[in-house]
């Protein structure tokens, strides 16, 4: 990561990212250390960690199920599946199931339009999702889960 | 490709003629390269196991001198992929699988013979096409741009060398002062390409012009608008085009850092980006005195974090200064005061990827290109309801017909066009009624939509338009960033009175009120954003008004979008009881059994819609209805009336 | 010193004066919300728009950030301006219609209905606390999170903060939280008996009977009509 210099506001993004990205998520305590190294106020670093979509404050799910809604992907019928997937994982959007197996989170756009509506878990992409094959993909993670 | 020739630091104009010629001597143009085009979408779609699978059978064919495989970005007919092209004849074989690799290398490209049923069939006429210019979609296309995503592999820069990389910013640095670079690039007419339409040209004038000596160039590849990915594909694809004009509006600006901001759902392309700035730091396009003319410059990626409005420039800045993506007052422009206080000019991908063809081929040459104020062309995302979904660059002034219908296809499945929104959540829809319309920045203007960044989202009759206008105006009320009363209530305030009218609660009135808020959200609000958010309202009421009322006024959905608005049936003369629908339902809906009627519990029916979707389709029992309630069904238990010509166990 | 227009008028203002800074010191009235005198320019509630320049190109900014400039053309109270700064007061009565600086620009405005469902918000996000915690206090104890819809201002994690001085600057600052008016009453939501700039008293007696000092600011002494009508 090309990184300038460390030690002031100027990296605030950057160093957000790589924490996001070894953690899995923001804990308070390293939110904290942060404000500290960059001399910032607390509540400057809370705003910025909170306008951007990147970062959750809140640890997520150990599979991550991500639906594209963007427009071409929302004229196939996307949001018929993630109402679905919703039903079955009985998990709300944006948030993480209870058990901490899945989260689902609503994607703006994956540009990969041409085989939408598209369903991504952990990587694996899933294309001309319908409503009807939602059972089938959840049968494989699930498959996958239980093989451990 | 692995590069074969050494890397080295090149030191000047010379230099870099004596490494492309020993780099074009070093391959043999004679034989047979199968390209393999593998972006995001085309990974995503399975490109990565066909690339091994072909050098897999190279390696086991021992026939590593006798066919060449290039692994390339996006190649843009993102319908047909995982595909590959086979140079030098251009032959396009389309949705491959890995275990068609042996038979492609040994008939196609060994024997010379075509695999037909691997050929692209043209979707209404069944017409086989054997070569890349024939196949309709690409004929009508003009890829200044695109055409150079098949030519290199990303991860080379010896690919780049070999097509005439770098030669723009060699003649420029050699022959030309920054300001006979400005002047070029005004000469040419380009406009930018992220969706504003300001003349290049003017834009680093202005910011040549301002005080200071320490200045910024930015690449803004927060492509947010939903469909859109043109920028992704350039910068995945040929990153080093994206560079080296980076460094020619360097030069002509007088600054001597650059960045690339790009959005973090991006991560191919910043992979990409990355090496790419590493090898021309190697070879010495990037870092002090480039090519021997006193001339420094380097450049830096910056990631984007999830925040729609970071493509604002202004907002943009505040997120590279690691703050709120919040937008600022302009005066001061970014082009006087920008990133860190000092002067900066900001371009998207595609204006900053088309600086130096036109450096090389001289603004004369390509202001012949488009029509009169909108000069060049234009990569657009041909997405939707579209039977050719892919990446479409077009010269300025095409019409909309002929990239819906030539290079489109038409509508898929047969259905009726309806409209295009173009230009993203800050565009409009264009209806059928303008299918003549001209592509530019004026006519997309006074239609009521924008360019933007290259959008096309197709729609058919099966499309809700007041469905649309409400889920572009939850997107943008979410991704306000929530400064200005105007757009962060407004854009919810027009969101409810279209959730009531999707809801069947809309009343005489909603129109003009969303009318009314929708000039004070535009008027009144700080940014871009905000300025443009009601603009899928306002031209979805303008062309499509009769469908407001059908809502609002006889509670019916003309699409049979609006869930509340609709109610599935099955018709009981036409069902035959083949337990399908009954089975598939996810709420358990359906009741009835073998040989008995199913009947949908409405009350229970959560309008998903599986049961249309799994009914087979020589029963065609199942009928979405809108405007009235779905018919008192029969008795349970009622017996099905067999159809001589149907068998449920056909 | 700058020259510009504004209403017609030739005004001139120093380098580095807003338009309202220099609308302001001609006495031309514009109003605002979210500005304050002594905290830097926000810019958020759109109230103090006005519209500059001529013809196609003429666009409405907010007067607080926007730079006074050298041949501006200013128009504080165009056609344009009244509509966009109507509607946006009714936008903040349906969020907090319990606030008399709220109520109070209804009525100065003259917005008569609110139609849009009423929300009763403790907050309008003007940021005026933020501003005054941060630049007059020192403290920075509280900030924007989230953004859009979802925003909100709070202390870091929604904890008791660290380095709050309990001064009490934010609630003095706050126009929702200051002076909560007992007038607005369902189902109207506009109350305007503070401010209502319609004395009654007109009707009745051929000069305004206020004695207090309260000239103009009526609609609460006559309560009924006198016995007999008093015309000249």
């Amino acid at each position: 990561m090309e990184l300038a210099d460390k030690g002031n506001n100027k990296n605030l993004l950057s160093i957000l990212q790589d924490v996001q990205k070894e953690c899995g998520y923001l804990p308070e305590e390293r939110l904290r250390e942060i404000a500290v190294m960059l001399d910032m106020p607390l509540i400057d670093v809370c705003g910025v960690a909170t306008f951007y979509k990147s970062f959750s404050l809140t640890p997520r799910g150990r599979h991550q199920v991500k639906v594209c809604l963007g427009t071409a992907c929302h004229v196939r019928g996307a949001d018929r599946i993630v109402e679905e997937l919703e039903r079955k994982l009985d998990v709300r959007r944006g948030e993480t199931s209870e058990d901490g197996e899945f989260s689902l989170e609503a994607v703006m756009c994956l540009g990969c339009c041409a085989i939408g509506p598209v369903v991504v878990v952990d990587g694996k992409y899933y294309g001309q999702v319908t409503t009807a094959k939602v059972e089938s993909i959840l049968k494989t993670i699930r498959e996958a889960i239980y093989a451990r | 490709m692995p590069d074969k020739v050494k890397a080295e630091r090149i030191r000047n104009s010379k230099d870099l003629e004596e490494v492309r010629a020993r780099i074009l001597q070093s391959r043999s143009s004679k034989i047979p390269c199968i390209v393999i085009p593998s972006g995001t979408c085309c990974q995503a779609r399975g490109s990565s196991e066909v690339a091994c699978a072909f050098q897999r059978e190279i390696e086991k064919h021992a026939l590593g001198d006798k066919v060449a495989v290039r692994v390339t970005g996006c190649g843009g007919f993102c319908q047909t992929e995982p595909n590959v092209v086979i140079y030098p004849e251009e032959i396009y074989y389309q949705k491959l699988s890995p275990d068609d690799a042996e038979e492609v290398i040994l008939e196609a490209v060994l024997r010379g013979r075509v695999i037909d049923r691997l050929l692209y069939a043209d979707p209404n006429t069944g017409e086989r096409f054997t070569h890349l210019n024939d196949i309709p979609f690409f004929k009508k296309q003009r890829r200044l741009l695109l055409a150079n995503n098949l030519r290199v592999d990303p991860t080379s820069i010896h690919d780049y060398l070999a097509i005439n990389g770098y030669n723009a910013l060699s003649k420029v640095l050699q022959e030309k002062t920054p300001d006979e670079v400005i002047n070029e690039i005004k000469q040419s007419g380009l406009r930018g390409r992220g969706g504003a339409g300001f003349t290049t040209g003017g834009k680093w004038e202005l910011c040549r012009k301002a005080r200071g000596d320490v200045k910024y160039v930015i690449c803004n590849a927060d492509e947010g608008d939903p469909g859109a990915y043109m920028d992704r594909s350039l910068l995945e694809g040929n990153p080093h085009s994206v560079i080296e004009g980076m460094i020619i509006g360097g030069y002509a600006i007088g600054a001597s850092e650059g960045f690339i901001y790009v959005r973090d759902e991006y991560p191919l392309a910043v992979r990409h980006c990355r090496l790419a700035i590493e090898k021309a730091r190697e070879y010495g396009f990037l870092g002090n005195d480039i090519l021997g003319s006193g001339f420094s410059f380097d450049i830096k990626i910056s990631m984007g974090a999830g925040a729609f409005v970071c493509g604002e420039e202004t907002a943009l800045i505040a997120s590279i200064q690691g703050e709120r993506g919040t937008p600022r007052q302009r005066p001061p422009f970014p082009a006087e005061r920008g990133l860190w206080g000092k002067p900066t000019n900001i371009n998207n991908v595609e204006t900053w990827a088309n600086v130096p063809l036109i450096m090389t081929k001289g603004a004369g040459w390509y202001s012949k290109i488009g029509i009169k104020k909108s000069k060049g062309t234009k990569i657009f995302s041909l997405v939707g309801k579209i039977n050719n979904t892919g990446l479409v660059e077009v010269p300025l002034g095409t019409t909309l017909r002929e990239i819906v219908y030539d290079i489109g296809g038409g509508i898929a499945n047969g259905k009726k066009f309806k409209a295009v929104q173009t230009g993203g959540p800050s565009g409009g829809c264009i209806p059928s009624s303008l299918l003549d319309l001209p592509i530019d920045y004026e006519s997309l203007a006074q239609a009521g939509s924008i360019m933007g960044s290259g959008g096309m989202i197709v729609m058919d009759e099966d499309t809700c338009m007041i469905d649309i206008a409400r889920y572009y105006t939850a997107f943008l009320s979410d991704e306000s960033c929530g400064k200005c009363l105007s757009c962060r209530k407004g854009t919810q305030r027009m969101y409810e009175i279209l959730t009531d009218i999707s809801e069947g609660k809309g009343e005489e009135g909603d129109i003009e009120l969303l009318e009314e808020l929708a000039l004070v959200i535009k008027d009144t609000s700080l940014c871009g954003l905000g300025q443009t958010a009601p603009n899928p309202v306002i031209s979805t009421i303008r062309y499509f008004q009769d469908e407001y009322e059908a809502h609002i006024k006889e509670k019916r959905c003309p699409s049979g979008v609006c869930k509340e608005l609709i109610s599935y049936y099955i018709k009981p003369e036409k069902c035959q009881a083949c337990l399908i629908c009954l089975r598939n339902c996810p709420v358990q809906a359906i009741t009835g059994g073998k040989g008995l009627v199913h009947i949908i519990d409405q009350n229970k029916c959560t309008k998903c819609g599986t049961c249309l979707e799994v009914c087979p389709p020589r029963f065609g029992a199942v009928a979405k209805l809108s405007g009235k309630k779905a018919p008192e069904p029969v008795l349970q238990g009622t017996e099905v009336i067999r159809s001589r010509k149907t068998d449920v166990n056909a | 010193m700058l020259t510009l227009r504004i209403n017609g008028l030739d005004v001139r203002a120093e380098e580095g004066w807003s338009i309202l800074e220099t609308a302001r010191f001609y006495g031309i009235d514009i109003p605002t919300f979210c500005y304050h005198d002594g905290l830097s320019a926000w810019g958020g509630c759109r109230l103090c728009v006005v519209e500059i320049g001529e013809g196609e190109s003429a666009k409405l900014v907010s007067s607080c950030t926007y730079p006074a400039t050298e041949g501006l053309v200013v128009r504080t109270h165009s056609m344009r301006v009244i509509a966009a700064r109507k509607l946006l007061v009714e936008l903040l009565l349906s969020s907090c219609p319990s606030s008399k600086t709220i109520q109070d620009l209804a009525a100065r405005l003259n917005v008569q209905k609110v139609r849009f469902k009423v929300e009763h918000e403790d907050c309008v996000y003007c940021g005026l606390c933020v501003r005054i915690c941060a630049e007059q206090m020192g403290a920075k104890a509280i900030g924007f999170v989230n953004r859009g819809g979802k925003i909100k201002i709070t202390t870091p994690f929604d904890h008791k903060s660290e380095v709050c001085r309990h001064c009490g600057a934010c609630m003095y600052v706050c126009p929702a939280c200051q002076l909560r008016c007992q007038g607005a009453e369902p189902p109207g939501v506009v109350c305007g008996s503070c401010l209502s700039p319609e004395p009654t008293c007109l009707e009745f007696y051929p000069d305004l009977m206020c004695y207090m000092g309260a000239e103009g600011n009526c609609g609460t002494c006559i309560r009924e009509k006198p016995k007999r009508k008093l015309r000249s």
